[in-house]
C-alpha cells in the first residue's frame, strides 16, 4: 500500500478493482465502511460477482475478470477528453510535459522495440529525448510529450469499447466516471483499493499501473485519503517481500545482479536510475552503491572490501526468470533437483495442479517445513497416484507457529509490529530459522571436511550471532537495521550509510527500526489515547509500531501539498511546509526535512524517481510504457482493440518453449470464463487443519449464474463437473444471482466462481479437490505471476 | 481513575448485581465473577499479531502455566488499542487459538525415502543431516561459477527455495541470506501467487 488501512477512511472516493474486501480482509474494510458512514464517501466495486463488498458498496459494476485495463482506461480516456485531471498537480508531480522520443510507437496491438521471435520488448526503446546535458526535455504543448502521447493512446476507451470489452453497460460506466472525474478537485480525494483480482493476470502490472496513471491524473498519490491500495493476502507477504526472498530482487528492492556485471559499478550503472531533471533528487539512484555496499558488509563482513568488490563475485547471478513458474518448469526439465517449501504448498498453489504433481515428482529430494502436514508433503500419494513411482525422497520438518517465536510481521499498509512469543514451541517443532541456520552450519561444516564446488561464500557468510545454530530474531533485526561499523552503535536512518564499508544494513528500509534507543516496532501507543497518539488527526499513529521508510505513513506524501508547500486540501493535510519552523510538519516527509520549497531549484516531489516525477509514462515494464487492454491467454473473443495481437504478446510461454504439448483451452470447448477466489472462513490451505473454519466452511463449491444454470438443468446442490483444459473439478454447485451473463462483444457469456481452499489433505479429506487443477500455467510479461483468475471451463451436471 | 479491562470487567459485573435480580429470576452476579476468575484471573498478558491475512490485526494473548509447567494458551482476543482493528476480528482470527494449539500438528521429523509408501519418523538429527547431505551434493552437482560467455555468475541452478509469508520477518530475511549465500537463485514466496 503506499498508504495505511486506518488512512482509507479520510477518502471521498474508495474504487475497489480486483478485490473483495468484506470478505477477505472483512476487519480492514472496516476503515472503508468509516469513510462511508461517517463522511459519505461513496464505494464503487468493479467485480465478476456481487459479494458482501457489492452489498454494501453505492454501485456494483458487473466486470468480466481480466478487463480492468479497459475499464481504468475508459476512466482515464473521460478524465483527459473532459479536462478533469488536476492540472496543478499532473504539471507539477507528474512527467506529463516529459518530450517521449520519436521512435516510439503503438499501432495495431503493439509498440514499438517488439522482437517477434523472442516474443520481448526492448523496454530502452521506449525512451525520452534529452538535451545535450543528458536531462529529459520537456514541453507539454509537443505532439509527443507524455500527455499528448496519452491522450492519443486512451482515445479507443470510448464508454462503448468499454462496455464491449468489460461487460460494464455504458450508461451506468458514465455515472462511475462523473464521479471519478470530480475527484481531480484539488479538495477531493480518491483511493483505488485491489488484491490479487488484478495481480493473477497476464497483464497484471498493467491492470495496476492503469489504476496508478488514474490516481497520478487526477492527483490522489502521495496523500491521505488516495493511493493505490494492495490488500495482500498473507501475514507477512509484505515483510518477506522486502527482505526478499524474490529472485529477482535484494532486500529492500535493490535489483539481483545480472550475468556481465563484473564489478559493483557495472552493477549500480546498469541498476540504479539516472538522474533525468537538473532539480530531481534521484535519491535511491544515487545512493543505490551505499545501500548495496551496507548488505554485503551485513552479508560478508570482513571478507567483503573495496580490493574485492566487497564480494560482489560471491553473489550469485540468474541466468534468467527464476521466479514460481520458471521453479516447476525446470522441475519438469529434468533441471531441478531440490525444492525446499515452508508455509507455503506447491500442490494446491498451482497454477496446474496435475502438471505441478508431475514436477514434484521429479524431483531428486523435497523439503517441508510446516507445522502441519500439506498437499505438498503428501503429494507422493496424492489421489491417483501410485507412491511406488514416485522416486522424490521426501522430508518433512515440523515447524513452530507464528505465536511460538517472537519477531515482526509486516502488514499491507507497511506497519511493522512486532509480536511476542506467547507459547514455547509444541511437541518437537523447530522454529524455521533455527532449522535453516542449523541446515547452514551443517553444510559449512561439509565444505570444510569435504571438496565442493567455490566454498568460498558458504564459508565467508556472516554469522555472528551468539548461537550460530540458535539465533535470536533480537540479534537479527538488529542486522537488517545495521551499524555504524567504526563506532558499532546502530543507525537511526539510512541516511548514515556509506558506500566506503564503513557501513552495515540488511535491509536499508528497515534502517531506523531498531535504533540505539530500542525496537520501535514493539511501540504501543494507539486509540487509548487519540489526543495524545494521533496528534495530525489523521489516523497516522507515529507511535504504534514503525512503518518503512523511516516512520513515514503515506508513500510519495511530498505530492501532497502544491509546489509551494501547501496542502491541496488543508482539511486533509499529508505534510505541510512550515516558514516559521523552516521544516515539514505532519507525517514523516517524503522529502528532505528542511528544504524549502518556495527557493529555487527546490527537489522534485518524487524523489526515488530519476525523473523526479510520478511516472504516466514508464519503461520500468516488459510489456509497454502505457497499460493496454490484452485478453487473457483464454478468452471467450478475440480483442475487439486490436484483433491480431489478441492476447498480450510478451507472456512466456513455458510449455511451447519446453516443447510440452500445448495445455491452453478455446471457448469452443470450454465455453465459460471462470475465475478463482477466497472465502472469509479460509486462509489458502492451512485453514484445512483448523475444526471451527471448517465446520464453517465444510466443503468445496463452485458458484454458477442461475440463467445457466437453469440452461443446464443444474439445481442448488447438484454435483457438478467443472473442467479446463488442464483438469477437473467435481463438486456441489452453488446456483446464485450474485453471478451474472455479459454481453461482450455482443457475444453472452457466463462466469463461474471457483473457490480455491480444498485439496486432499486436512479435516475434510480424501478427494481430489484442487481448484487450481483447472488454471492456466502462463504468467504475466514483468512479474511472472500466474493467471489464476481468468481462464476457460466447460460445466456439466453430474 | 484509570481503570484496567478487568477491573472495569468486575465492576460491570457488581453494578448489575446492586440493582436486583436479573429477569431470570436468580441473581447472575456470583456467576459472572467466577467467570471472569476462570478465563482472566491470574492470566499472562502478551501481544501478538494476527496470523492470517496481512491486515496486521494485534492480538492479545492470554496464557497461565500449570503445575507441570506447560503453558496453557486461554484466550486470544483484538487488541482494543491498535488502531489497524481496534479490538476486531473475523471468523478466521477469533479461532486463531484453534491454529495455535492442535493435535493435528506434526509431532516429530518425518522422511520419505523414494518408492516408499509410507512416512518413517526419524530424528531431527537424521533429517537435518540428510538435508544438509541433500544441499550439498546438489549444489556441487549444479553449480555454475562461469557461464558460456564467460561471465563469473557463482549460482546453483539445481535447488529452489520457497516460503515465507507465515514467517516472521527476520526468520525470511535469515532465509534470503542463508538461500544467497549458498549461491541459490530459484527463490520465491507467496507475492505472486
Amino acid at each position: 500500500m503506499t498508504n495505511h488501512w486506518r488512512d482509507i477512511r479520510n477518502a471521498d472516493l474508495i474504487l475497489i478493482n480486483g478485490a473483495n474486501p468484506a470478505e477477505a480482509h472483512p476487519v480492514g474494510f472496516q476503515w472503508m465502511l468509516r469513510a462511508k458512514l461517517d463522511r459519505g464517501a461513496k464505494i464503487i466495486h468493479a467485480d465478476p460477482r456481487f459479494t458482501r463488498t457489492s452489498a454494501v458498496a453505492d454501485t456494483h459494476l458487473r466486470i468480466r475478470t481480466g478487463s480492468d485495463v479497459a475499464y481504468f482506461g475508459g476512466l482515464i480516456n473521460y478524465v483527459l477528453q473532459n479536462e478533469l485531471y488536476h492540472k496543478d498537480y499532473v504539471q507539477y508531480a507528474t512527467n506529463a510535459a516529459f518530450v517521449v522520443k520519436d521512435s516510439y510507437q503503438f499501432k495495431d496491438g503493439l509498440f514499438n522495440g517488439y522482437d517477434p521471435q523472442k516474443r520481448v520488448y526492448d523496454a530502452t526503446s521506449w525512451a525520452y529525448e534529452t538535451g545535450p546535458d543528458g536531462f529529459a526535455k520537456t514541453d507539454i504543448q509537443n505532439p509527443r510529450s507524455v500527455l499528448n502521447l496519452m491522450r492519443e493512446h486512451y482515445r479507443r476507451y470510448t464508454p462503448d469499447m468499454v462496455a464491449r470489452i468489460t461487460g460494464i453497460p455504458q450508461d451506468q460506466f458514465l455515472q462511475v466516471a462523473k464521479l471519478v472525474g470530480e475527484m481531480g478537485r484539488p479538495d477531493k480525494v480518491m483511493t483505488i483499493v485491489y488484491a490479487v483480482g488484478l495481480t493473477h493476470h497476464t497483464t497484471g502490472v498493467q491492470l495496476i499501473r492503469s489504476g496508478a496513471v488514474l490516481q497520478l491524473l487526477l492527483g490522489n498519490i502521495g496523500r491521505p485519503g488516495g493511493g493505490m491500495n494492495a490488500e495482500r493476502g498473507h501475514a507477512n507477504i509484505q515483510g518477506n517481500t522486502d527482505h526478499a526472498i524474490s529472485w529477482d530482487i535484494l532486500p529492500g528492492y535493490l535489483r539481483v545482479p545480472a550475468p556481465g556485471q563484473h564489478n559493483l559499478t557495472d552493477y549500480v550503472t546498469q541498476s540504479a536510475s539516472k538522474k533525468l531533471q537538473p532539480t530531481s533528487l534521484n535519491f535511491f539512484g544515487d545512493n543505490y552503491r551505499k545501500f548495496m555496499v551496507s548488505l554485503m558488509k551485513a552479508w560478508y563482513g570482513e571478507k567483503a572490501v573495496s580490493a574485492n568488490e566487497y564480494a560482489f563475485d560471491y553473489l550469485p547471478k540468474p541466468a534468467s526468470n527464476a521466479s514460481w513458474l520458471s521453479i516447476f518448469d525446470q522441475a519438469l526439465r529434468g533441471k531441478m533437483e531440490g525444492l525446499m517449501l515452508s508455509g507455503m504448498t506447491a500442490t494446491s498453489i498451482g497454477p496446474d495442479s496435475n502438471q505441478v504433481l508431475q514436477a514434484l515428482s521429479k524431483l531428486k529430494w523435497l523439503c517441508v517445513m510446516d507445522a502441519f502436514a500439506t498437499t505438498s508433503s503428501e503429494f507422493w500419494r496424492a489421489p491417483g497416484v501410485d507412491p511406488k513411482s514416485v522416486q522424490t525422497e521426501v522430508l518433512m520438518l515440523p515447524a513452530t507457529h507464528w505465536i511460538e517465536k517472537d519477531g515482526s510481521f509486516t502488514n499491507s499498509g507497511r506497519w511493522a509490529q512486532w509480536k511476542e512469543q506467547v507459547l514455547p514451541p509444541q511437541g518437537e517443532a523447530r522454529h524455521d530459522h533455527w532449522i535453516l541456520a542449523e541446515v547452514f552450519q551443517r553444510v559449512r561444516d561439509l565444505y570444510q571436511q569435504q571438496d565442493g564446488k567455490f566454498p568460498e561464500p558458504v564459508l565467508a557468510l556472516t554469522f555472528p550471532y551468539a548461537d550460530p545454530r540458535r539465533p535470536t530474531l533480537d540479534e537479527i533485526a538488529k542486522e537488517i537495521n545495521g551499524y555504524d561499523l567504526t563506532t558499532g552503535k546502530r543507525l537511526a536512518t539510512f541516511a548514515g550509510l556509506k558506500d566506503d564499508g564503513s557501513t552495515s544494513a540488511g535491509d536499508w528500509i528497515y534502517t531506523g527500526h531498531y535504533p540505539e534507543t530500542g525496537n520501535l516496532t514493539k511501540r504501543r501507543d494507539g486509540i487509548q489515547n487519540p489526543a495524545k497518539n494521533d496528534p495530525t488527526g489523521m489516523g497516522f499513529y507515529p507511535g504504534w509500531a514503525w512503518s518503512w521508510p523511516l516512520n513515514r505513513r503515506v508513500l510519495y506524501n511530498r505530492a501532497s501539498a502544491d509546489a509551494q508547500g501547501r496542502p491541496w486540501d488543508p482539511k486533509r493535510p499529508g505534510i505541510r511546509w512550515d516558514p516559521t519552523a523552516a521544516k515539514w510538519v505532519g507525517d514523516v516527509p517524503d522529502y528532505p526535512p528542511t528544504a524549502d520549497p518556495t527557493k529555487p531549484g527546490a527537489p522534485l516531489p518524487f524523489i526515488m524517481t530519476g525523473e523526479g516525477t510520478g511516472r504516466l509514462f514508464s519503461n520500468g515494464v516488459a510489456d509497454g510504457p502505457f497499460p493496454e487492454h490484452y485478453e487473457p491467454v483464454e478468452s471467450p473473443i478475440d480483442n475487439p482493440l486490436h484483433p491480431s495481437v489478441s492476447a498480450t504478446p510478451v507472456a512466456f510461454l513455458y510449455d511451447k518453449a519446453a516443447g510440452r504439448d500445448n495445455r491452453f483451452g478455446t471457448s469452443a470447448d470450454y465455453p465459460y470464463v471462470a475465475t478463482s477466489y477466497r472465502l472469509t472462513e479460509h486462509e489458502h490451505y492451512i485453514t484445512q487443519q483448523v475444526e471451527h473454519l471448517v465446520q464453517l466452511q465444510p466443503e468445496p463449491f463452485v458458484e454458477i449464474p442461475a440463467e445457466l444454470a437453469k440452461e443446464k438443468g443444474i439445481k442448488n446442490g447438484d454435483k457438478v463437473r467443472v473442467s479446463s483444459k488442464r483438469g477437473k473439478l467435481e463438486v456441489r454447485a452453488v446456483v446464485t444471482k450474485r453471478l451474472g451473463a455479459l454481453q461482450i462483444d455482443g457475444k453472452k457469456v457466463y462466469q463461474i466462481g471457483i473457490p480455491i481452499h480444498w485439496g486432499f489433505v486436512g479435516i475434510n479429506t480424501g478427494q481430489h479437490w484442487l481448484a487450481n487443477a483447472l488454471t492456466p500455467f502462463v504468467g504475466d510479461a514483468s512479474s511472472r505471476t500466474p493467471e489464476f483468475k481468468a481462464f476457460l471451463v466447460n460445466l456439466e451436471k453430474m | 481513575m484509570e481503570l484496567t479491562r478487568r477491573q472495569f470487567l468486575q465492576l460491570g459485573a457488581t453494578s448489575t448485581g446492586a440493582v436486583g435480580l436479573s429477569p431470570l429470576g436468580f441473581d447472575l452476579v456470583p456467576a459472572r465473577q467466577v467467570k471472569q476468575r476462570l478465563r482472566v484471573e491470574g492470566a499472562n498478558v502478551s501481544h501478538t499479531v494476527c496470523p492470517y491475512c496481512a491486515v496486521g490485526c494485534a492480538l492479545v494473548a492470554y496464557t497461565r502455566k500449570a503445575a507441570n509447567g506447560s503453558v496453557d494458551l486461554l484466550q486470544i482476543e483484538g487488541d482494543p488499542d491498535s488502531p489497524v482493528n481496534e479490538g476486531r476480528l473475523c471468523p478466521k482470527g477469533a479461532s486463531a487459538l484453534q491454529l495455535a494449539v492442535s493435535r493435528r500438528r506434526v509431532p516429530s521429523p518425518m522422511y520419505r525415502e523414494p518408492g516408499a509408501t509410507e512416512w518413517k519418523q526419524v530424528s531431527w538429527d537424521f533429517a537435518l543431516d540428510r538435508l544438509a547431505r541433500n544441499i550439498k551434493a546438489s549444489r556441487d552437482r549444479t553449480f555454475v561459477t562461469t557461464d558460456a560467455a564467460g561471465n563469473v555468475v557463482n549460482r546453483c541452478e539445481g535447488i529452489a527455495f520457497a516460503g515465507g509469508a507465515a514467517f516472521s520477518s527476520e526468520e525470511g530475511y535469515l532465509a534470503t541470506k542463508v538461500m544467497r549465500g549458498l549461491g541459490v537463485v530459484y527463490l520465491e514466496q507467496q507475492a505472486r501467487v
